[in-house]
């Protein structure tokens, strides 16, 4: 090799790794790459006993370095005999969206960019149902409003989920309960599921979710409300770290107006039960197959 | 073996040489590559949210460029079938130009499904028995068989191609026939599963239609071959490679047919969605017309519409025999199947949501360079391709046999 090549060739070589380096750069900005253990972390279902446990301590050290307050989370598990189902009175709903806060406070939802599991769709008394003369970015002083009325929607847990047919590497699934869940640690975040719910219950986190630390609900379930990564995908699961202890979820605790009841439909003598049983109920979108779990309702 | 590590060498240092015009069009596509590179680096520290994407449309110009060319690689079989099967000579020397150009279409594919994922850094759970592969029951997880399946098939085929013209043998028949016939079933089968991947949602009535992966065939085996015209002379031009202009023709009768079927197919969704009317059509009259004061994708669509009668009616006509109107003619049929199978058909889907709320899309700019990047890149492997195989090709780059490599 002549000297002249040399100095060419290492000239080229310099300046394609200057321009690759200052291509890169925006990866300086990233705080905090994933640990060697979160990235070799396997599907939930396949986690022993022994290895959730060390999984779940990780965890709780990584939501105390991102915000600064130590939680104590669980892995939740289905109670035996138990289907939970949701019914919501639409006659009685008047729209207020204490439920879609009182979800945000308790499941430690992202607050900026802002992510909430259910919508609250304003619909006017027109004789239709038609969803797209609705309303979801309503702001009256007060409600309701004479001449609508209001449906909230949030995931219906499907009997026949087309979300969890659809994700490649199995990341969401059915638990035996009945609650759909998402492994926050094994989505890949292609949002196929996300195109394939017919009821919009799935979120994105198209960056990284914040929430202030006085904010954290610090009792947190792996399956659940833990915060959630960038990237990932996420929804409505019931409040599993309630409902797996017998309480009800936020949204019901929290109705002024008690148009949502929730309940166990295996127990013959549940509220749930009894409205199946003697109201009119209805599905969203029935003609689809995907079985929700959660039904609508009229008092009369 | 070593004389296969020698080929590949000795085609990897013919990437490298070329007049003044080859490193400009190299350097060049470098630096677009780079500055896609560069956008790609902050979406990945920052998230999806550099995107225009929304949890309401959550798939947008990565997925629909993916879907333009899973189609543009499927083509490469309008060359392959006239050939095997219909012995066709005047494309015979061409076919291997068609399956390289299949291999960057795939590669660009594969860059555009990583860039729309969330974490990529967790792509190992796709990879059958290391991750978890939902196979048979997502029809992603087809999409992911097919597409490598077809990469390495076609790499297969090339690469076997090329190295029995270096070592100056004829190529056996078994090892690449079968390869040739399972290809072109599976390059309907790529398409068709990418089709799938939107037809089998049942909440979105405007994907969810049997005549839309017939659609996609359609309207990729007119994109494609129209793009191989345009390639072939640019390398006609380049080099002194012999490209027909009776190949050019084969390839504009092809292209008839397929812009012909394409537009009656697109003619039998529109009656079908339009004269019995109903509900499910508010996507479809989002994409034509626009929907409560949101009119986003009309210019697009009717742009396409306009681009696509205009090539079809020139495709049927003998002014397009003539090359520059040929030229002009694929030009359009590209751009119009482009936005028509990209933007026009991606996007709508998603609008209004299935609980009825409409929010317009727009791709940001750091979004379009990612694209403009990948771009880059399946142009930059296709010359590259190129530049390697075709001096292998006219015989100019051979194997030295014993006797002469001493004398």
């Amino acid at each position: 090799m002549t000297r002249r090549s040399f100095l060419r060739t290492s000239t080229v070589l310099a300046t394609g790794a200057a321009a690759i380096a200052a291509g890169l750069a925006p990866l300086r900005k990233i705080g905090h790459y994933s640990s060697v253990e979160e990235f070799l972390q396997k599907q939930y279902k396949e986690l022993s006993p022994a290895e959730m446990k060390v999984v779940l301590t990780r965890i709780e050290g990584e939501v105390e370095r991102q915000y600064g307050i130590r939680p104590h989370v669980r892995d939740y598990k289905p109670m035996s005999g138990v289907q939970f189902v949701y019914a919501l009175n639409l006659s009685r709903c008047v729209g207020c969206r204490k439920c879609v806060h009182a979800c945000v406070a308790e499941n430690n939802q992202s607050r900026n960019p802002e992510i909430q599991y259910i919508r609250v769709v304003k619909l006017p008394n027109d004789g239709s149902f038609d969803l797209e003369s609705g309303d979801v970015n309503y702001t009256p002083k007060s409600v309701p409003e004479a001449g609508f009325f209001y449906m909230p929607i949030q995931c219906h847990q499907c009997h026949n989920p087309p979300c969890v047919t659809v994700c490649p590497v199995k990341a969401t699934w059915q638990e035996a309960d009945g609650i759909t869940v998402i492994d926050y640690n094994w989505c890949i975040g292609c949002r196929y599921c996300e195109a394939a719910c017919p009821y919009f219950a799935r979120r994105f986190n198209f960056a990284t979710p914040s929430i202030p630390k006085e904010q954290i609900n610090p009792k947190m379930s792996y399956l659940g409300n833990r915060p959630r990564y960038k990237g990932v995908m996420e929804k409505c699961h019931f409040c599993i770290q309630r409902t797996r202890e017998g309480r009800y979820p936020a949204c019901v605790e929290v109705c002024p107006t008690g148009s949502r009841k929730f309940g166990n439909i295996l127990d013959p003598d549940s509220e749930v039960s009894y409205i199946l049983k003697n109201k009119r109920v209805f599905v969203l979108k029935e003609e689809l197959g995907t079985h929700p779990r959660f039904f609508y309702y009229f008092d009369i | 073996m070593r004389n296969y590590a020698t080929f590949l060498v000795r085609c990897g240092r013919l990437a490298f040489v070329g007049d003044w015009r080859y490193y400009t069009w190299l350097g060049a596509l470098t630096a677009v590559i780079l500055l896609g590179l560069n956008a790609y680096a902050k979406q990945f520290a920052v998230g999806l949210i550099t995107t225009g994407m929304s949890d309401q449309v959550s798939w947008g110009v990565y997925i629909a460029n993916f879907t333009f060319l899973v189609g543009m690689a499927a083509a490469a079989v309008m060359l392959v079938i006239p050939v095997h099967i219909y012995k066709n000579e005047d494309l015979h020397d061409l076919v291997i130009i068609g399956e390289l150009f299949a291999v960057s279409a795939i590669l660009m594919c594969l860059c555009f499904v990583t860039v729309d994922l969330g974490r990529p850094d967790r792509f190992w759970h796709l990879i059958p028995w290391i991750g978890i592969f939902h196979f048979p029951g997502s029809m992603l997880s087809w999409d992911v068989l097919v597409l490598n399946g077809y990469l390495l098939l076609n790499l297969h085929i090339c690469g076997y191609m090329i190295y029995c013209r270096y070592c100056g043998r004829t190529p056996s028949k078994w090892f690449y026939y079968p390869f040739v016939f399972i290809g072109i079933i599976w390059a309907v089968s790529i398409h068709t599963v990418t089709a799938f991947l939107y037809v089998g949602l049942g909440g979105r009535p405007f994907w969810n239609s049997a005549v839309l992966g017939p659609r996609f065939i359609a309207s990729a085996f007119t994109a494609g071959p129209a793009f191989i015209i345009i390639a072939l002379q640019v390398l006609r031009h380049f080099s002194t490679y012999r490209v027909t202009d009776k190949a050019l023709m084969t390839l504009r009768s092809i292209i008839q047919v397929a812009m012909l079927v394409n537009l009656f197919l697109l003619a039998n969704e529109a009656f079908n969605e339009f004269y019995a009317g109903g509900r499910h059509i508010a996507s479809t009259r989002y994409l034509f017309f626009g929907l409560h004061g949101h009119h986003a994708l009309v210019p697009w669509i009717w742009t396409a519409v306009t681009f696509n009668v205009i090539s079809a009616i020139l495709f049927v006509m003998k002014a397009s025999r003539r090359i520059p109107v040929l030229n002009i003619t694929c030009a359009l049929a590209i751009v119009g199947i482009w936005i028509e199978k990209g933007m026009g058909m991606v996007v709508p889907g998603f609008i209004p949501t299935p609980i009825g709320e409409i929010v317009d899309y727009t791709p940001s700019f750091n979004e379009v360079l990612i694209c403009l990047g990948i771009w880059a890149f399946g142009f930059l492997c296709f010359t590259i391709f190129l530049r390697m195989s075709v001096p292998v090709l006219q015989g100019k780059v051979f194997m030295a046999r014993p006797r002469e490599a001493q004398a």
